[in-house]
């Protein structure tokens, strides 16, 4: 039996996708979820092989909630945002339905995904581990603490450091691992507002009070909150050009 | 120059050629015969040169301020000084052996340049202030004719963005009613198509009443609601004279739209957005509630597009900055609209 997650806000957009998928009667839907924080919770119960997701949802959006799966099913987006689309493929998605779609759509992308699905199980996890690395720029974080989601505007991040496979965002409120690299962010961060300042670290612009020499070459830039970030000799002058000098 | 401008020209001349011969008849005592012709002479030559100065500015004024008046000065004394060479030659070729009347004509030369000179620089310099007043009366009928189509260009842009994604949701939900429970399916296809007819007739129109503002919300929360099932409820309670009060359509629809997708994409639970409306000092106020998670929210970034676009409407219909609030307490975010109405309803502005 083949395990399927239908995540959408709207009660009657989760109902077409049902139907249609009585054509496929090896699939169960295994549960229904209203928003990114339920489908978060039943991707990690229900070790679904592939869900049905819609983009503009409460809180998080179906791509938030892509960065926080483990376990990656395949994904068929399903949204009026036409958009969206580019994105959607560079996250590896199997298709990308607009609503309203047709019964033969629907069936041909579900056909698609289950040829490929049974010539090479779960190659659509390594896909979507590349995929990763194509962000688009955004105004907030998502990271998951505890099993629990928290959402962080991008201004209140002080600065990014990397630890291994993981960076450590740093805000007011502490630190928190996310399972993303440096050049991720970097991407994902309005330039304007953070730089590269290190090979280890990227700095909220904002924050700095005081640039201090350090060592031979290198910077310390001392930050509202006390704490101290070193600034390299190539990231000096990024620095600076962000701070207007 | 327009009728009337040429009626009033003649009919001075023609005043003045009655003065100017009975002055030479009465005073000077010269025969009426001679004091005809010379006054003929004078007035109609010197109308000319009137003319001439007041076509010249018509068509040709110095841009540069200061050039303005030398030039007139120097076009009209020259005028002056042709028109008092060929009247006198006129007169002398008419009068060859007056002696008597040709002295006289000599005498009165340097009056004539002086009187003729005065009258032509007044005409040259009042058609002058008179066709640069026309001038600045036409670009400001330009400039704001440009502002109408500009601002009807932006309404016009910010009502189009509403639209698509409503839309295909809608759809959407049609194509599951469709299957599931027919009977909806229809009565939602009939809905939508009553909100897009509304929302198509509403581009002609100027100003409408709260009441049909609201039959035509009504149909858009209807819509909304079986899209978003049993998350979304709705409350609307307006004070009863408040119904035939009147505003600019499309108004209140985007920050609906507003509420709605920051009360259902901000929060997971179910939500009540609530419309209200009442008059204070003549004016209409409508005031509309919606639940928001503040953590989500920066608050630099509170209003959103949505109440970007509505503040640039209102500022566009009545140059007020102040006719939209908004406040945030606790989880509750109030937009505050205040429509005058003391404003002409039936203008386009």
């Amino acid at each position: 039996m083949i395990k399927a997650v239908i995540i959408d806000d709207e009660p009657l957009a989760r109902e077409v996708v049902k139907e249609y998928l009585l054509n496929f009667p090896q699939i169960q839907v295994v549960q229904e979820c209203n928003d990114g924080f339920e489908g978060l919770k039943a991707i990690q119960q229900q070790q679904p092989d592939i869900i049905f997701l819609d983009i503009q949802m409460p809180k998080i959006t179906g791509f938030e909630m892509l960065e926080l799966v483990e376990n990656m099913p395949a994904v068929i987006f399903t949204t009026a945002f036409e958009e969206h689309a580019i994105r959607a493929f560079e996250v590896h998605a199997v298709d990308y339905l607009l609503k309203p779609f047709s019964s033969e759509r629907f069936d041909k992308a579900v056909q698609k995904w289950l040829d490929q699905y049974q010539v090479t199980p779960a190659s659509t996890a390594a896909l979507l581990e590349t995929a990763a690395a194509n962000p688009v720029q955004s105004n907030r974080v998502v990271i998951k603490i505890n099993g629990k989601i928290k959402i962080i505007p991008v201004q209140d991040i002080h600065y990014i450091e990397a630890a291994d496979d993981y960076v450590k965002i740093f805000t007011q409120e502490g630190s928190f691992l996310k399972n993303k690299t440096m050049s991720f962010f970097e991407k994902m961060l309005d330039p304007q507002q953070f730089t590269r300042v290190h090979r280890s670290y990227i700095l909220n612009v904002n924050q700095v009070t005081r640039i201090d020499p350090y060592e031979k070459e290198n910077h310390l830039a001392i930050l509202r909150s006390g704490a101290k970030v070193l600034v390299s000799k190539t990231g000096y002058p990024r620095l600076k050009s962000a701070l207007g000098l | 120059m327009k009728g009337k401008a040429w009626w009033m020209f003649i009919m001075s001349f023609g005043v003045w050629l009655l003065l100017y011969g009975g002055l030479l008849y009465f005073w000077f005592d010269i025969p009426l015969w001679q004091a005809v012709t010379d006054s003929a002479v004078h007035v109609i030559l010197l109308g000319a040169a009137s003319m001439i100065i007041s076509q010249n500015v018509a068509y040709y004024r110095p841009t540069v301020e200061s050039m303005k008046f030398g030039y007139v000065n120097v076009v009209s004394f020259s005028l002056s000084v042709l028109w008092v060479c060929l009247s006198r030659w006129i007169l002398k070729s008419v009068f060859v052996s007056d002696t008597v009347y040709l002295h006289w004509l000599n005498n009165a030369i340097p009056i004539h340049g002086l009187v003729g000179w005065m009258i032509i620089t007044g005409i040259g310099l009042r058609s002058q202030m008179w066709y640069d007043a026309e001038d600045v009366q036409e670009m400001l009928q330009r400039k704001e004719a440009n502002e109408k189509i500009v601002r009807e260009a932006e309404l016009f842009k910010l009502r189009q963005q509403l639209q698509p994604h409503f839309l295909f949701n809608s759809l959407n939900s049609i194509n599951a009613l469709i299957m599931l429970r027919p009977k909806e399916a229809r009565e939602m296809v009939l809905k939508l198509s009553d909100f897009l007819r509304g929302s198509i007739k509403r581009e002609d129109e100027e100003w409408i009443t709260l009441e049909e503002e609201l039959n035509y919300l009504q149909l858009y929360l209807d819509i909304e609601k079986v899209r978003f099932g049993h998350r979304l409820s709705t409350e609307v309670v307006s004070d009863e004279n408040t119904e035939k009060m009147r505003m600019p359509p499309m108004l209140l629809q985007p920050v609906v739209e507003n509420a709605i997708k920051y009360g259902l994409y901000d929060t997971t639970g179910e939500i009540t957005i609530s419309i209200r409306s009442w008059i204070a000092d003549n004016m209409l106020y409508i005031s509309i509630q919606n639940p928001f998670d503040n953590e989500l929210q920066q608050p630099n970034k509170g209003t959103g597009f949505g109440l970007n676009s509505i503040r640039r409407r209102l500022y566009l219909l009545f140059a007020r900055q102040d006719l939209l609030e908004t406040t945030a307490v606790e989880h509750i975010f109030t937009t505050i609209i205040k429509v005058p109405q003391t404003h002409d309803k039936s203008s386009n502005n």
